[in-house]
């Protein structure tokens, strides 16, 4: 511990750099759940598709190739599964589609695999963001400073589609009643396999930023399915406040528990958790339909 | 084929023709019980790979050939459990080689001793599986966890360096390659600071730990870090600017050829112990550097050796004559050769390996793409203290 401000500086920069990495994984999911009532465990797999595929492009081409074209490749490969697979899942029940994107998890686990191998890969932080800036008396990696900034960006663009526009009304007409939203004549399921792309391309975006950061494994994606349902159960499904509530209190949990609790530091998160499903069990923001 | 020799031996026996003819059998039965998948999937492989490339290497010095049944323990306790058992009834092996997590050696090493086949471990490195909890039919082949570290602690308090800060993820592998290089370290002279151990596999972001070390004013980190988060954690010091100010010190998985290349850059300047690096001056070393690039076309990693040197002291057991499970079990513990790593041999005290421990940095390749090791100094021969372990005799 330490009486330097500058400490602490640093860990809350850490804290809301995981927050934000977080937050970019975790909203995909919420809205999709929010909006479809479909519960997608195998978002977190798609998140290491994107940081393969980041991997790769970036490999060929520069790291800022890799970053935009893993957002696209994911959201491709959200269309494969949802025609092939969410739509005819979409009035399954709950119970069907968690074990069904369960096992999808570990079929693209093994298809990583194959295609990529054991053996971790590596990518480089772009040129552009490689050093350090010195912010508040701290030099913080440039690279960490840019996923706060993403987070922060995604999040404001979110919001203004989501509480401002019309699309963003329809949305939220469809999270609310679906049914009588469909009585209105918004094309509710057009809408929905909009939202799925878009939550697809947030993961791909989420593996493209955590590449540089972590190792790119095939089993990443599994490692990141617990923090991330945490994050929503904690916020509340379905919500956008309740993603980034979540995952600000997990990025800032995480951190400081490291820090001034470090023997508790890994169940202080549960206990938190537990807590919350006590207390308010919908999470601290719940979208209304949900 | 081996219950066809056992069942034409029997008659002959039964024949009465000659009580002594319950001669050498004519193939040796193996069992590789790796992981290939999982997290560790990748080390399985790399066993694999070189256990078969010590078999062409030196299978011709013996008459028998070498049949290998291959189990997936899929890193999982009860699964190498219920593969083991496979392989010892239904396969009948004669020997078995593999294990790479302790928690699996765990599980295993009961039914080695109630069923009395040897085991060579060819990664785990548990202290406990060659101390406390030795046995006459597991023979290690790889490395006991404070083996690396003890002397790596003493070798950097000689280096002048006065403080350190220690970082391990919170497991027994973890926790043992700590406390032998504290052990080490404080002997010779040196502090250890502050520590931290960090959830295991459950720490993908090392910014808080990393954040607390610079704060500590250590004069160096040693960490114990392998697989994706040696990858994370040397990119993320590196990231933080640390590297200058207090260099990174550690157990040599941290660097490991399998995993430098994707940490990259940042992995440059790492000092690092281990028992083996592909840069080792030595004429086994070049056969088997060269042999194993021609078969996969990468650099050999430490976890490749073991398979590598499994495989020969197999081969140099059946060379005394054994072929039975418990003349091989007792032959193994009396192997020794020359091998990648230098010399070696086995410890009839505990059946662990004795060898020598090298300290290398992590250097850009000369005229090159990537990375290789230089090699700072070679330690002496290391062997572990009994730690507990009583040898029983082989019935």
């Amino acid at each position: 511990m330490s009486g330097d401000p500058g400490f602490w500086i640093l860990q809350t920069l850490n804290a809301l750099q995981l927050s934000m990495l977080l937050f970019l994984l975790s909203v995909g999911l919420t809205v999709i759940f929010g909006l479809m009532h479909f519960v997608n465990l195998a978002h977190g797999a798609l998140y290491a598709l994107g940081a393969y595929v980041a991997a790769t492009f970036a490999g060929m081409a520069g790291y800022w190739v890799g970053f935009f074209a893993a957002p696209v490749a994911v959201a491709l490969f959200g269309i494969l599964l949802y025609w092939g697979l969410i739509q005819r899942m979409r009035k399954s029940g709950p119970m069907a589609q968690v074990l069904v994107t369960f096992g999808l998890i570990f079929a693209l686990w093994d298809l990583t695999r194959i295609i990529w191998g054991d053996i971790a890969v590596g990518i480089e932080t772009p040129a552009l963001l490689s050093g350090r800036i010195s912010l508040l008396g701290v030099d913080y990696p440039a690279y960490r400073l840019f996923v706060i900034f993403l987070g922060g960006v995604v999040f404001a663009a979110l919001a203004v589609i989501l509480g401002r526009t019309q699309i963003g009304a329809m949305i939220r007409a469809g999270v609310d009643n679906d049914d009588m939203a469909a009585c209105l004549g918004i094309n509710v399921e057009k809408l929905f396999f909009a939202v799925f792309c878009v939550g697809c391309a947030l993961a791909g975006l989420a593996g493209a930023v955590a590449a540089p950061l972590l190792s790119v494994t095939p089993g990443m994606g599994l490692d990141i399915l617990i923090p991330t349902l945490i994050v929503i159960v904690i916020g509340g499904l379905g919500s956008l406040q309740g993603a980034i509530a979540g995952s600000l209190i997990f990025g800032f949990v995480q951190t400081f528990g490291a820090v001034l609790a470090p023997q508790i530091s890994s169940v202080l998160i549960y206990a938190l958790l537990a807590l919350v499903l006590i207390t308010k069990p919908a999470g601290l923001f719940p979208a209304k339909g949900a | 084929m081996k219950h066809t020799t056992l069942t034409f031996s029997a008659a002959v026996l039964a024949a009465g023709l000659t009580a002594q003819s319950a001669q050498a059998q004519d193939q040796i039965d193996v069992g590789l019980l790796l992981p290939y998948s999982g997290v560790y999937a990748a080390l399985g492989n790399d066993i694999q790979a070189g256990f078969e490339l010590g078999l062409a290497a030196y299978g011709d010095e013996v008459e028998q050939t070498f049949n290998l049944h291959i189990e997936d323990t899929e890193v999982k306790p009860p699964v190498g459990l219920a593969k083991a058992r496979k392989l010892v009834l239904q396969d009948d092996v004669d020997v078995m080689v593999g294990i790479v997590s302790s928690a699996v050696l765990g599980a295993v090493s009961d039914i080695v001793a109630q069923m009395e086949v040897p085991l060579i471990v060819a990664n785990a490195g548990n202290d406990d599986a060659t101390g406390a909890g030795c046995s006459p039919y597991i023979t290690r082949l790889s490395f006991a966890n404070g083996q690396i570290n003890r002397p790596m602690g003493e070798w950097m308090a000689g280096q002048g360096i006065e403080t350190v800060y220690t970082l391990a993820p919170d497991y027994a592998a973890g926790r043992q390659m700590i406390e032998a290089f504290t052990a080490g370290f404080t002997e010779a002279g040196g502090e250890v600071v502050g520590s931290q151990y960090t959830p295991f596999q459950q720490t993908t972001d090392f910014g808080p730990y990393l954040t607390e070390a610079k704060s500590s004013g250590a004069d160096a980190v040693y960490v114990f870090y392998a697989g994706g988060e040696a990858i994370s954690f040397v990119k993320q010091y590196d990231s933080f600017g640390l590297k200058a100010e207090m260099p990174l010190y550690g157990a040599g998985f941290l660097t490991s050829p399998l995993y430098v290349n994707a940490e990259g850059p940042a992995a440059v300047g790492v000092i690092a112990a281990l028992h083996y690096v592909p840069t080792i001056e030595n004429a086994e070393n070049d056969a088997f550097v060269t042999a194993f690039q021609e078969k996969t076309g990468r650099q050999p990693s430490e976890f490749a050796v073991h398979g590598y040197d499994s495989a020969r002291a197999i081969i140099e057991a059946v060379k005394t004559g054994a072929t039975t499970r418990s003349e091989i079990a007792a032959a193994l513990s009396k192997v020794s050769f020359d091998g990648p790593r230098g010399a070696l041999s086995i410890d009839p005290a505990t059946n662990n390996i004795i060898q020598p421990i090298y300290v290398y940095e992590t250097v850009e390749a000369e005229g090159g793409e990537g990375l290789t090791q230089r090699i700072i100094a070679q330690l002496d021969a290391e062997q572990m203290p009994p730690n507990g372990c009583e040898m029983k005799p082989i019935n």
